[in-house]
């Protein structure tokens, strides 16, 4: 008994230690939402295309009619990180060879052709979000936010904020070939 | 200072809700349960504050959503789990009793259960002590000093009524 209770300190440092050096790691998040979407079907939407850009609408049947894993990305020409990161996700779509799907979230359309025309248009799809209600089925909690999909239509990565960072990318990259080896099995 | 008391007052106003005149439904039976519900769940961009007082456009677009599913004759729980199912668990202010939050629910009642034990063995450790021959009793060598000491320095006058 008295062994136990010499004992009862040391642990406590010992877990309140481990919980301290847990909560301090520098790249813990504390703002992070866990997704409830992963590994979870895309959830339904149906959205048409911004008017007066080229790209055709996006609903929840094309994520699966490439056949492959494809990325959504949620994007607004209000948002500034979006600027960063579509130079990023324009290259990394050419060069990975994915088809990059986009939801304009609550966007005007003419903000959102300016933007297009302006920077460039890497989006196969574009669905027009006005309401911001397919963001909320998508579970968005700000814009930019990118998933990809897997074939069988299955949220299987999930990324807050603008995707410009190497670590960013890097995650990226090992998602898609995570889902592509799944896909090819 | 009327304008000041009064604009500290509009001030104070949106500080409670942030819920807009356009929201707001005809059905005050409704428009009550939208705002018993929204007090529960977490804006996700400012998340230590509830939608119902959120100025956030997600919180806006999240109460509106709740009116909606309300009108269209969703029951309370339903209408928490459309946004459950859209958010997770995070969006609820009061987690719900499940296998993931036995931890968070149980560990108080846990700390408080050990913290009782302990200081009811201390309790005990410490009156055993004192009635016992153990570590209340004084050795003889503190006796002979406690006599000396009386015998320099004692009460004798009492001693004397006393005898």
């Amino acid at each position: 008994m008295q062994r136990i209770l010499v004992a009862l300190p040391i642990l406590a440092v010992i877990v309140l230690g481990g919980f301290f050096l847990w909560g301090l790691n520098p790249d813990r998040d504390p703002n992070a939402i866990p997704s409830a979407l992963l590994s979870k079907p895309a959830p339904r939407f149906d959205l048409g295309p911004i008017a007066g850009v080229d790209s055709p609408g996006l609903k929840t049947e094309d994520l699966m009619a490439a056949g492959e894993p494809v990325l959504v990305n949620v994007f607004a020409s209000w948002c500034v990180p979006c600027r960063a990161e579509h130079k990023v996700l324009t290259r990394l779509a050419r060069d990975e060879d994915f088809p990059l799907y986009g939801i304009n979230y609550k966007d005007r359309p003419e903000d959102a052709r300016k933007w297009l025309e302006d920077l460039g248009n890497p989006y196969d799809r574009i669905g027009a979000d006005e309401s911001g209600r397919a963001g909320i089925e998508w579970g968005i909690s700000g814009v930019p936010e990118t998933f990809l999909v897997d074939p069988s239509g299955t949220v299987v990565w999930r990324f807050v904020g603008p995707i410009a960072t190497e670590q960013s990318q890097d995650e990226l990259r090992a998602a898609l070939k995570a889902a592509r080896g799944e896909a090819g099995s | 200072m009327r304008p000041l008391l009064a604009a500290l007052c509009i001030m104070l106003a949106t500080a409670v809700a942030a819920v807009e005149p356009d929201e707001i439904l005809d059905d005050p039976a409704l428009e009550a349960r939208a705002r018993e519900i929204s007090k529960d769940i977490r804006c996700v961009v400012c998340q230590n504050e509830p939608i119902d007082s959120s100025n956030a456009g997600v919180a806006r677009d999240l109460r509106l959503l709740i009116r909606e599913r309300l009108v269209a004759g969703d029951s309370d729980e339903e209408v928490v789990q459309y946004l459950v199912d859209r958010y997770g668990d995070y969006v609820l202010f009061n987690p719900p009793f499940k296998p993931t939050t036995y931890a968070l629910w149980l560990a108080p009642f846990a700390l408080l259960g050990i913290g009782a034990l302990a200081a009811g063995v201390a309790l005990r450790r410490r009156r055993t002590g004192a009635s016992g021959a153990g570590a209340g009793a004084l050795s003889t060598e503190d006796e002979a000093r406690v006599a000396a000491l009386m015998a320099r320095y004692g009460p004798q006058d009492t001693d004397r009524k006393d005898d």
